[in-house]
């Protein structure tokens, strides 16, 4: 089987979504890589997780990489190169570009995936619904390629040893009226500490924190545990924090070793996102709260009377 | 301006959600509500054509039952009409047919100058289907937006990245997919819930619309199993007497956290 793994790179070296992705791959079938941008940093550590070869468009010039993107693996099909299965990550960029590809070629696609099996030609992938209580798996019809995005650590990351994947020139070309979207101008935020989806130790907030002005306590706290914040997705949406702290189904999913949840009920949008955490402790004022039924540890309570406490006794330590 | 937004019409997320284990299908036969998510685009929508003066917000659904209390909720809230897609053969539908499906729709309505829709409805989550169809349009698009100008003819966003923002430009027409939050949907007023009782709204099937197949025959997938996840199980539950923080500290001293 032919799979090609829709590689991201990030501050010069593939994002572990990419590497987890490769890994996997290789125990599917023969492994290219794709990626958008400029894979000469990266052509090793791709042949390393298994990739022979790499389609690059190098710069995009401004391009948003879902039509640019779908162009270009759209040229490599059309031109007899066609693989069987195109693994992309769950991110945006993976998101866009497998949308825009699908009508291309008018195949489905399948998202939100945590695993993938192989039977001869049958592909089946399975997704979390319902906060992650049920698990759906389905196969795809007719013929590939099949198209199918993949929850960030779905897979572990193992290194094959290969050589250096053969990067090969797939030129973006022609965008026609599709292409008008136009990058102005790039902003990273700064942040300090580790990754919210890379994380040892994450302290999420909720509505339970009682105001937007609360939310420092969960970044103090995140900050002496050595952690990341993140935040439910009912004080995103009222603007407390931003999008990029947002742990669940629509936002980032996070696996750390301790998951603390403070005023956070456990809607299942939330729980998909960090059921997959080795401990979680939970602070809720509702003892029927859904989040105490996973928890290790959970506490009825006030959180905005528990973690003044918690982060004095911390600080005394 | 006129601008079209996508709406989903999904159960009530506050109740358990379930499969019909004979089609395989989220249990969409209750009352359906208008998923949060699309509230920001029609509030968006409404925002952006007042700014610009003149012209109408108008919906698009889909939905297998006919159902539109959803699509009133959006129309209380100021959006002037809209176009449902309603067909029992619609039960199975992938992404990829659902963007064909609203392509049909918007072009039912004429077009628009911008389309938005939300970047992910909360109940299925597919999360391509903006994309999607504006590849089926032929249009441009800005995904991830948390916030939206229009200037003249130009659509300005600031697009969520995985580092930060982009900010990015395009021409109308076009299409974007709003985050949640990027701007506070408003509640419908009494008045406008009673004026959304006469707004009309065109209820069509797929083959009105001249697409097929749709639902499950026109799936590029099957549902082949359904399976119970690892259940995780609760541990210790105390209540807070005032000592409760001691408890998590001496659980994170276990762990060796701290």
């Amino acid at each position: 089987m032919k799979v090609w793994v829709y590689a991201q790179q990030a501050e010069g070296a593939p994002t572990s979504a990419t590497l987890e992705l490769l890994t996997k791959a290789r125990s599917l079938g023969d492994v290219t890589a794709f990626l958008a941008g400029d894979a000469s940093g990266i052509a090793t550590t791709l042949g390393e997780f298994g990739a022979s070869k790499v389609y690059a468009t190098g710069d995009l010039g401004g391009h948003l990489p879902g039509v640019a993107a779908s162009t270009a693996i759209k040229a490599i099909i059309d031109g007899g190169d066609s693989p069987d299965l195109i693994l992309f990550p769950q991110s945006y960029e993976g998101r866009d570009v497998m949308a825009r590809l699908s009508v291309k070629l008018d195949k489905t696609v399948l998202t939100n995936n945590v695993d993938i099996a192989v039977d001869g030609s049958t592909v089946k992938v399975t997704t979390p619904v319902f906060g992650g209580n049920v698990l759906v798996t389905s196969s795809f019809n007719g013929d590939g390629p099949y198209l199918a995005a993949f929850r960030p650590k779905s897979f572990p990351v193992e290194a094959a040893g290969g050589g250096a994947a053969e990067v090969v020139a797939a030129p973006v070309g022609e965008l026609g009226a599709t292409g008008g979207a136009k990058v102005e101008a790039v902003h990273v935020e700064e942040h300090t500490g580790p990754k919210l989806d890379e994380a040892a130790v994450v302290v999420s907030g909720g509505r339970g924190l009682g105001e937007a002005g609360n939310y420092s306590t969960i970044e103090t706290l995140a900050k002496l545990l050595k952690g990341a914040p993140g935040a439910s997705r009912a004080i995103v949406d009222a603007g407390w924090v931003p999008y990029s702290y947002q742990v669940g189904q629509t936002g980032k999913v996070v696996k750390p070793d301790v998951y603390l949840a403070v005023g956070i009920s456990g809607a299942t949008q939330h729980m998909v996102g960090m059921k997959g955490s080795k401990t979680i402790i939970a602070i809720n004022k509702d003892k029927e709260a859904p989040i105490f039924g996973i928890a290790d540890l959970g506490i009825v309570g006030d959180a905005q009377k528990i973690v003044p406490k918690l982060i004095e006794a911390l600080q005394g330590r | 301006m006129n601008v079209i937004v996508c709406v989903k019409q999904i159960p009530d997320p506050a109740l358990p959600g379930a499969l019909d284990p004979s089609t395989k299908t989220l249990k969409r036969d209750g009352k359906l509500i208008l998923d949060e998510s699309d509230s920001y685009g029609v509030e968006m929508a409404l925002q952006l054509v007042g700014k610009a003066g003149g012209g109408e917000v108008s919906l698009v659904s889909m939905a297998p039952n006919g159902e539109t209390s959803g699509m009133r909720t959006a129309l209380a809230m100021g959006a002037a009409r809209g176009v449902l897609v309603s067909d029992p053969a619609l039960q199975g539908t992938d992404a990829l047919t659902t963007a064909k499906i609203l392509a049909a729709a918007v072009q039912k309505l004429g077009g628009a100058d911008l389309i938005i829709a939300a970047t992910e409805s909360s109940d299925g989550y597919t999360g391509t289907v903006p994309e999607q169809l504006a590849e089926v349009l032929g249009l441009p698009s800005i995904t991830f937006a948390k916030s939206v100008d229009v200037d003249g003819t130009t659509l300005k966003v600031n697009r969520q990245t995985e580092a930060g923002f982009d900010e990015v430009t395009c021409t109308l027409p076009a299409l974007v997919s709003v985050t949640a939050g990027v701007v506070e949907p408003r509640y419908p007023s009494f008045k406008g819930i009673m004026a959304a009782k006469s707004k009309p709204v065109d209820t069509v099937t797929a083959a009105d619309l001249g697409v097929s197949p749709v639902g499950w025959a026109g799936a590029g997938q099957e549902i082949v199993e359904i399976g119970q996840a690892a259940a995780r199980q609760a541990g210790e539950i105390v209540e807070d007497d005032g000592e409760g923080y001691a408890k998590i500290v001496a659980f994170l001293e276990s762990k060796k956290v701290i």
